[in-house]
Parts: C-alpha cells; sequence; structure tokens
C-alpha cells in the first residue's frame, strides 16, 4: 500500500503498464497492514519488548524502596530481598534498583522527547524542501549540511562548560536539534518522488493551498515512513543519551542509564565483580533500543509488500 | 477564449544552471469553445509542457497566455480558483492521478468543499449521480472503492465528471488515453467528441496521429518546442507540407496498408531553426 | 519445425489463490517466421513471453511443455535454463532501456556479459561492431553510457546483445511501446532485418498494437484471458477476422483517414474476467455478442488450414460477419 513508484515516463507509454494485474488484492489499507502485523514475529517480539521495559519503567519507581540517589544503604551488596535492595548497592551504598527504573524512565522520556523534537524539524525541513524545491531547497539543504557536520561533541562540551546544572530536558532539547539532519534528507526524497505524482497536481487544480496539499495529501501517503522514522528517532535518542551521560555529559540532577554504567566504570566495578551494577543498564539499553530496531524492521515488511515472504 | 501569445518556456539546465534547455519556442494558437485541437508531437516535442503552462502548473518564461483577456501567469489564489472553474485537466496515468490511500470519489469531496462550500450534501449528490450519468458510469459501480479496485478507463471517465462539476468551457486532456486498453479508449474519446458538442472546448495531447485524426477539429504538429505545421485537421493530415508532418504520417503503423517510404529522419531540417509560419491555404500553416 | 508449444499452462502464485495467467495454450513457429502475439492486459501474452525463457521467478509451471529446433526446454528449471539463453532462445524485455547498467559503458556491459556466458569477448567484437553498424549505430556507441543514448538508440542497443549469438527463437516484449512513432517504425523494421539476415531463425513479437503487426509479422495469435482467441496470417487477422473478439478490436481501432464524424468506432463494453477465478466455458462470453447457451462449454481451438480459433460460433464466416461488422475502409 504505501509503496512509493518512480516518477512517470517522459515518453509515450503502454496499456500493459497500467491494467496488467496478475496479483490479486484481496483486502485494502489498514485491514491489510493489521492482518500481516499481527503475522509478523519480528514485530510482536519488538513490540512485546519495549512494552514490558515500557512496563517497568512507569511502574517501577514506585514500587523502589528508596530514592536513586540516597545513600544509606550498605556498601556494595550483591542483589537481596533485605531491605529492598533487589539490585543490590552501589559502592556509595545507592540502590541500584531505584536507579536502575529511573534512568528507565529517563530513557524513555529523553527518546520521546529528544526523538520527538527531532522528527518535527526533520518533518517541516524535509516537507518544505520537497515540496517548493527550487532555492528554497537549496537554502534548507545548505542547513542540513551544516548541521550536519557540527561536530556534537565539541558543542556539547561548549555548553556544559557555560551551564551548571543541566536536566534531562537539556538534553533532549539538545539531542532533538542536532540529529535531525537525516531524517530531512530522507524525507525530502520521499516528497519529491511523491509531488512528481499527478494527484498532487490535481490537487492544485482543486484550488488547494500548498499547505493544505502537505498534509492532506502527501503526508498520510507516507504515515508508514513517518512511523518508522520517529521510532529510529526515538531508538537513536536513547542511545546519543546514553553515550553522552557515559562520557560525564549528562543531567546532572538525576541519574540515568548511561550515568550507571559512566560510575560504575569509574567506581572499577568489572574488577570488582560489582556485576549488578553495569549489567542491568547496558542489557537495558540494548535490549530496548534492540527491540526498537527489530520492530522497525518488522514494520517494514508489514508495510512494503515486496518484503513480504509469499 | 483561450489564447497563447509567443509562449516560451525555458529551463535551466547543468551545474550552476549555465545551459539552457528550450522546451517551448514562441508557440501561438487560439482554443475555442466547441472545437478539439489536437497537439501532436513525439517525446519532448513541448507539448505536455504548453498544457501545464495553461493550467497554470507550469509559468511561461516569455509570451503570455490569456484567458478572456486576462493574463493567466499574474492570477492568484481567488482569481485562480475562478479559473480553474473554467479551466481543467486530466493526466495520462489514471492510477497516479489518484491518491492510492483514500477511496476514489474523494476528488469530488475535494471540488464540493473548495468550489461549492454552500450546495447541501442531497443537491450535491444530486449533481454528481447527472455527472456520472453524462460520462456513462453507474454510480453503484464506482463509488466507494478504492482507485486499484476500478479499472482505468472508470478512472480516467471520474476525471473527467469531476471536471463536468465544475461546468468546465476547456478541458486539457494529456495523453488520457495512452495508458488505456484499445477496447476502452475508444470510449473514452468517444465521450470526448460528445462533450466537444455539447459546448466544450477540448485541447487534446497526444503522440498518436490516429486519435488525433478522429475527433480533433484544429491540429498544431509539435517539433522540439516549435509549430512546424499547424490547420484544419483534413487539411494537414490529407496534404502535409512539411517534411516532419510526412515523415510522421508515413511512421504511423496503418491496418491495411503497408510501411513505404517516407522521409528518413537523417534528412530533416535542424529543428533549432523553425522559420515563422506561413499560410499556405486558408485554414493551414506550415513553417517552411 | 523452429517451436512447438503444447497445452502449456503458467500460473502465478498469491495469497488469494493461483492466478491462471496462461491457461492451455498450443501454437507452432516455423523457422523464418514472425509471429505476433497480441492482445490487451491481462491476456497473459507476457506471461507467455517471459515463461518461455522463464524470466520471472513468481510464475510456477503447472503443465504443457516447450520443444524447440527438437529439444525440449526445461522452463520449470531456472538453473537448466541458464544454458538455453542467449544462445537458442532469447528475450528483448519490457523497458530493455532501463536494462542497462547506468554506471556501465555499453561496451564494457557487452564484454561482461559475453565473458559471464562463456564467449571470447575479442572474437565477438567484430561482429559486435558488424552489429552495431546494421542497426544504424555507430560504434562510438560503445563508448558512452547509457544515459547518453535516446531510448530508440538503447532499444537497438538491447536488440544487438540479444541477438548476438544468433538464437534461434527471439522474443521481442513491448519493444515498440515507449517509443516515438518514428523511432518505432526503425525499432521494429530493424526486427524484421534480423531475421532477413539469418541472424535469428524465428521471432515472437509480443505486443498490444495490432497496427505494429500487421507492418512486420506474418501471423499474428490473439489471445484473451489466458487462452488463445485466434490464429492467423496478419494480412487475414486485419481484413478478415473471424473470432468476435477480434472483429471488436480491430473495428475498435482508429485509423488515420477515419474521422468521428464520419463513422463513429466502438469499443468493447464490459472488462476482461479476473484470473483468480476465471469462469468456466468461454472466458469471452460475457461480452460477446454472439454468446448462446452453447457457450458455457469450453470452446476448443481448432487450427485448419493456416487458420486457428476457439469458438463455437465462429462458422459460417458470412453469419459472424453479418452480426458483428468491420467496416470497410
Amino acid at each position: 500500500m504505501s509503496s512509493v513508484p518512480t516518477a512517470p515516463l517522459a515518453s509515450p507509454a503502454d496499456p500493459s503498464q497500467v491494467e496488467a494485474a496478475p496479483i490479486a488484492q484481496p483486502m485494502s489499507g489498514f485491514r491489510e497492514s493489521l492482518h500481516f502485523a499481527l503475522r509478523n514475529k519480528k514485530l510482536l517480539f519488538g513490540l512485546s519488548m519495549t512494552s514490558a521495559l515500557l512496563l517497568i519503567a512507569i511502574i517501577g519507581p514506585f514500587l523502589a524502596q528508596h530514592g536513586p540517589l540516597d545513600y544509606g544503604g550498605k556498601l556494595s551488596i550483591a542483589p537481596t530481598t533485605k531491605g529492598g535492595y533487589w539490585l543490590g548497592t552501589t559502592l556509595q551504598g545507592q540502590d541500584v534498583f531505584a536507579q536502575f527504573v529511573t534512568g528507565l524512565r529517563l530513557a524513555f522520556i529523553v527518546g520521546a522527547l529528544g526523538g520527538g523534537i527531532a522528527a518535527v524539524i526533520g518533518m517541516v525541513v524535509g516537507f518544505t524542501a520537497g515540496y517548493r524545491a527550487g532555492w528554497v531547497d537549496e537554502v534548507l539543504n545548505m542547513l542540513t549540511n551544516v548541521v550536519l557536520v557540527i561536530p556534537t561533541f565539541a558543542l556539547l562540551l561548549v555548553i556544559a562548560a557555560y551551564l551548571q546544572v543541566r536536566g534531562i530536558l537539556m538534553e533532549a532539547v539538545f539531542i532533538g536539534i542536532t540529529s535531525w539532519p537525516w531524517a530531512a534528507r530522507a524525507l525530502r526524497a520521499q516528497t519529491f518522488s511523491l509531488v512528481s505524482r499527478d494527484f498532487v497536481d490535481m490537487a492544485r487544480l482543486s484550488g488547494r493551498s500548498s499547505r493544505k496539499i502537505i498534509f492532506k495529501e502527501i503526508a498520510p501517503n507516507m504515515s508508514s515512513y513517518l512511523f518508522m522514522m520517529f521510532i529510529l528517532l526515538f531508538g537513536g535518542a536513547i542511545l546519543i543519551a546514553a553515550t553522552l551521560d557515559f562520557i560525564g555529559l549528562g543531567p546532572s540532577n538525576t541519574i540515568s542509564l548511561g550515568q550507571m554504567m559512566q560510575l560504575s566504570v569509574q567506581n572499577a566495578a568489572l574488577q570488582l565483580h560489582l556485576w549488578w551494577w553495569f549489567l542491568p543498564p547496558g542489557l537495558a539499553i540494548t535490549a530496548l533500543v534492540g527491540s526498537l530496531y527489530v520492530m522497525n524492521v518488522g514494520l517494514d515488511e508489514v508495510f512494503n509488500p515486496k518484503l513480504r515472504d509469499m | 477564449m483561450l489564447r497563447l501569445d509567443n509562449v516560451s518556456k525555458t529551463y535551466r539546465v547543468g551545474s550552476f544552471g549555465r545551459s539552457r534547455l528550450t522546451a517551448v519556442r514562441d508557440v501561438s494558437f487560439e482554443l475555442r469553445e466547441g472545437e478539439v485541437f489536437s497537439l501532436i508531437g513525439e517525446s519532448g516535442s513541448g507539448k505536455s509542457t504548453i498544457g501545464r503552462m495553461i493550467l497554470r502548473l507550469l509559468q511561461p518564461t516569455t509570451g503570455s497566455i490569456t484567458y478572456g483577456g486576462a493574463d493567466v501567469a499574474s492570477l492568484h489564489r481567488g482569481a485562480l480558483k475562478e479559473y480553474y472553474r473554467n479551466v481543467q485537466g486530466v493526466f495520462q496515468d489514471p492510477f497516479s492521478s489518484y491518491n492510492p490511500i483514500f477511496k476514489a470519489d474523494r476528488i469530488f469531496n475535494m471540488v464540493h468543499t473548495e468550489f461549492f462550500p454552500e450546495v447541501s450534501k442531497d443537491e450535491w449528490r444530486h449533481r454528481l449521480h447527472d455527472a456520472l450519468e453524462s460520462v456513462s458510469l453507474n454510480p453503484e459501480d464506482v463509488l466507494h472503492k478504492y482507485p486499484h479496485q476500478l479499472s482505468g478507463g472508470q478512472l480516467q471517465r471520474l476525471l473527467i465528471a469531476r471536471a463536468l462539476l465544475l461546468d468546465i468551457k476547456y478541458l486539457v486532456a494529456d495523453e488520457i488515453i495512452s495508458m488505456l486498453d484499445a477496447s476502452t479508449r475508444i470510449d473514452v474519446l468517444n465521450l470526448l467528441a460528445d462533450l466537444k458538442e455539447r459546448g466544450l472546448g477540448i485541447l487534446f495531447i497526444t503522440h498518436d496521429l490516429s486519435l488525433g485524426n478522429y475527433i480533433s477539429d484544429t491540429t498544431v504538429i509539435l517539433r522540439r518546442g516549435s509549430i512546424v505545421e499547424m490547420g484544419e485537421t483534413a487539411k494537414v493530415f490529407g496534404d502535409p507540407r512539411h517534411p516532419y508532418t510526412q515523415m510522421l504520417l508515413a511512421s504511423v503503423p496503418r491496418l491495411h496498408a503497408k510501411w513505404n517510404g517516407g522521409a528518413q529522419t537523417r534528412d530533416l531540417p535542424d529543428p533549432a531553426e523553425v522559420p515563422a509560419l506561413i499560410e499556405i491555404e486558408s485554414g493551414h500553416l506550415a513553417a517552411l | 519445425m523452429a517451436l512447438r508449444v503444447e497445452d502449456l499452462r503458467v500460473y502465478y502464485r498469491t495469497l488469494a489463490g493461483d492466478v491462471k495467467a496462461l491457461d492451455g495454450v498450443t501454437f507452432d513457429v516455423a523457422d523464418g517466421e514472425i509471429m505476433g502475439l497480441a492482445g490487451e492486459s491481462g491476456c497473459g501474452k507476457s506471461t507467455l513471453a517471459k515463461s518461455l525463457i522463464r524470466l520471472d521467478g513468481r510464475m510456477r509451471h503447472v503443465g504443457g511443455k516447450v520443444v524447440l529446433d527438437g529439444k525440449e526446454l526445461p522452463i520449470w528449471d531456472d538453473s537448466a535454463m541458464n544454458a538455453f539463453r542467449f544462445r537458442d532462445v532469447s528475450i528483448v524485455p519490457q523497458y530493455a532501456m532501463s536494462a542497462l547498467n547506468p554506471i556501465r559503458k555499453i561496451g564494457r556491459m557487452i564484454h561482461e556479459l559475453l565473458r559471464a556466458r562463456g564467449v571470447d569477448a575479442r572474437a565477438a567484437h567484430q561482429e559486435l561492431e558488424r552489429r552495431l553498424d546494421l542497426v544504424g549505430l555507430d560504434k562510438g556507441v560503445l563508448d558512452l553510457y547509457p544515459i547518453e543514448l535516446s531510448g530508440g538508440m538503447k532499444q537497438r542497443v538491447v536488440m544487438v546483445i540479444s541477438t548476438l549469438l544468433d538464437p534461434s527463437l527471439l522474443i521481442a516484449d513491448e519493444i515498440t511501446s515507449a517509443l516515438d512513432v518514428s523511432t518505432q517504425r526503425a525499432v521494429a523494421e530493424t526486427l524484421v532485418e534480423f531475421r532477413d539476415r539469418g541472424l535469428v531463425k524465428s521471432m515472437i513479437f509480443v505486443t498490444h498494437d495490432i497496427g505494429v503487426l500487421y507492418q512486420v509479422a506474418d501471423t499474428i495469435l490473439v489471445m484473451y484471458a489466458g487462452k488463445l482467441a485466434e490464429k492467423a496470417p496478419a494480412e487475414e487477422i486485419v481484413s478478415n477476422p473471424r473470432h468476435p473478439y477480434t472483429r471488436l478490436l480491430v473495428s475498435s481501432l482508429p485509423e488515420v483517414g477515419v474521422r468521428y464524424e464520419q463513422r463513429q468506432l466502438s469499443g468493447i463494453p464490459g472488462r476482461p474476467p479476473h484470473l483468480l477465478d476465471p469462469p468456466t466455458g468461454c472466458r469471452f462470453r460475457d461480452r460477446c455478442p454472439l454468446a448462446t447457451a452453447r457457450c458455457a462449454e469450453e470452446p476448443p481451438w481448432v487450427e485448419e488450414g493456416g487458420r486457428g480459433i476457439a469458438c463455437w460460433e465462429a462458422k459460417p464466416a458470412a453469419a459472424v460477419a453479418a452480426r458483428v461488422p468491420v467496416e470497410a475502409r
């Protein structure tokens, strides 16, 4: 349903291009997608894994018996039910479980916010460049290229030097405004191929304004693509946040999964065999981002009939 | 009356836009209501470009297109919408003309909301059924269906019905039947001829000379953006004077005569240098 | 006897079931014959063309056999067919122009192709240049990229490549459909030239354009909904068609010299049946002006005197002509 065809031939065409369809079309649109969605193993696996982690992220902090930054527990104890330290404690006596669920929640927040901001900017730039073409396209292309080559770490170091306190919001916004270029590029290309199709001209001939055409004709056609793109941006944002946190550029007023890993490495948790400190956050990040990507591959198969095994 | 005066369209191509591509070169003609006017040319002749300029999807580089005296290129918003109540188009690929994720009759809803918002739903349904009938379509067969559930012929007719709902004076038909099967082509063609007799002015763009000969009153032969011959269809086809027209006619595969001679493409005059049109006889001009 | 096809059945497997694209087709093509395969979309002509060389992996060979020069072609086996492709049977596929690798110069692409087929590229080079000259192309074309050639030139290059090893059978699948009328003529005449010089023994020219077939083909085979409708010499099909579908089809074609005011042509109402679950009996029944109760049983393919037809009502010829008039031009 969402396979985007190439631009029409410039030379005279023939009927056999259009009318011949030896493959039957049993269902249409949404119902067809749903049919395949429920049978796609990758999609189901990815979705259930992500949902499980989301559940932990939502409920977990309510179950934790200690605050994530609270000191007070015995130092470096292994996971135990005594005192509610289900994932043990850190070298400084903090509750690993509390940190873990807080970090997981923050991961989802950063993913949604950072990915969301990147998606919005990417859509605005991509749609406008693809629809308007001409010099608008040139200018937006230049902007995209500039943002693409900005050394984000260097920029972040500079920002970090200025700001004493950095929150998760700041991190999400930063990720959002630096990771949109590839999305804009991809959307621009897709928009180009759709704009050349005659139904866009038909909408123009019906007196539709450009804005309406983009939102009502072009975007709905790319809905599956936009959905998948958002998932990629979501996962990407989580990874970038984890990396930034790991090298110490994360939020300064809370604890995230990346920061847990950073602290555990700093405190030689590996050598001290404190596996409960670095293993859960590492696995969680891997599981979360991995399942998002697997879900995306499954979605691609659902939306693109050519990838399905018949 | 729709008029083109010395219309040209050039594109900038190449790196930094250094070289120029002339798609349409100094074209002038007049469309009248109740007449089928054919633009015949091969690929690269500029015929589609002319159609799109008339539909205001492209702007001419020089020259003017006027409708009832007003310059089409300078119309905006409200005035442009008024223009679209009088001039509409149908394109070559029926399946590309519909947004595949929506039902086919959405094109009628668009016309309803954009042009006739004051018309009630019942009244609109009435008008819609009348329009479908005038293109020989049964409403039950075509409404509430997705484009891929309908045939190319039905889709093209729906687009013509849409244009009729606007009560247009001129229709630009850009290769509208070349993607249809032979057995349905002729029905859509007959429909166009029927509409012409009811007063519609049609710009029939095609590469197929037999089709042009079948329904058009006036024929224009385009070559690389310039008009090489123009006039009443019977005169242009019956007594072609320009070597290019002669070559085209000789290359058409006929059903009862084999190919026999006709000018080689090598012997034709240079396409970039086209002399002005001179009158061969009344109603027949050629660039010789 | 160059090619003999017997009761060939090829289906496409889909989620909803088997689409019976080609449902029992029998015909011969003699040495030196150009046979035109005509019909509208969905009739099975492209399926037939591609199945003879097994070009499409979605097809399933369900029955029938194909014999070329006395040898049976293993058209159900993709790798076994490799030995026959290019040497015995060759195809110029639809959209051949887009079949040229855009980042390879033409000459280099041909060399790679020949090497892959186990042919000494240098020995073939001279012959290659001779053939290019034959189709009116300068041998400098070998140093160009595909994008630098026009549509007609690309089509001719592909034709030269496909016939380089002098195949016994050449299948041309809609090679003129996307071309301008002047190049169409040049390309169609090139096909005839190949046959006349003995570079190719016999040809099957698949197209929906009966006009072009009349110009170059010796016989025309008309298909409808996966089955054969009629076969006759080209002249006969156009001036004296017997199958009602052929008659209606021929009479719906506009020609230069025929105008709407003089005589209104008409099309064929309705649509071909969907091949997922085709109706029993004659498949043209629902749209045929001659249909009777007998048509509920499938008419057999009857060949006599160089003509073949599958229709109960086709005789006597005079009666058909009276009820389905094809006006004299």
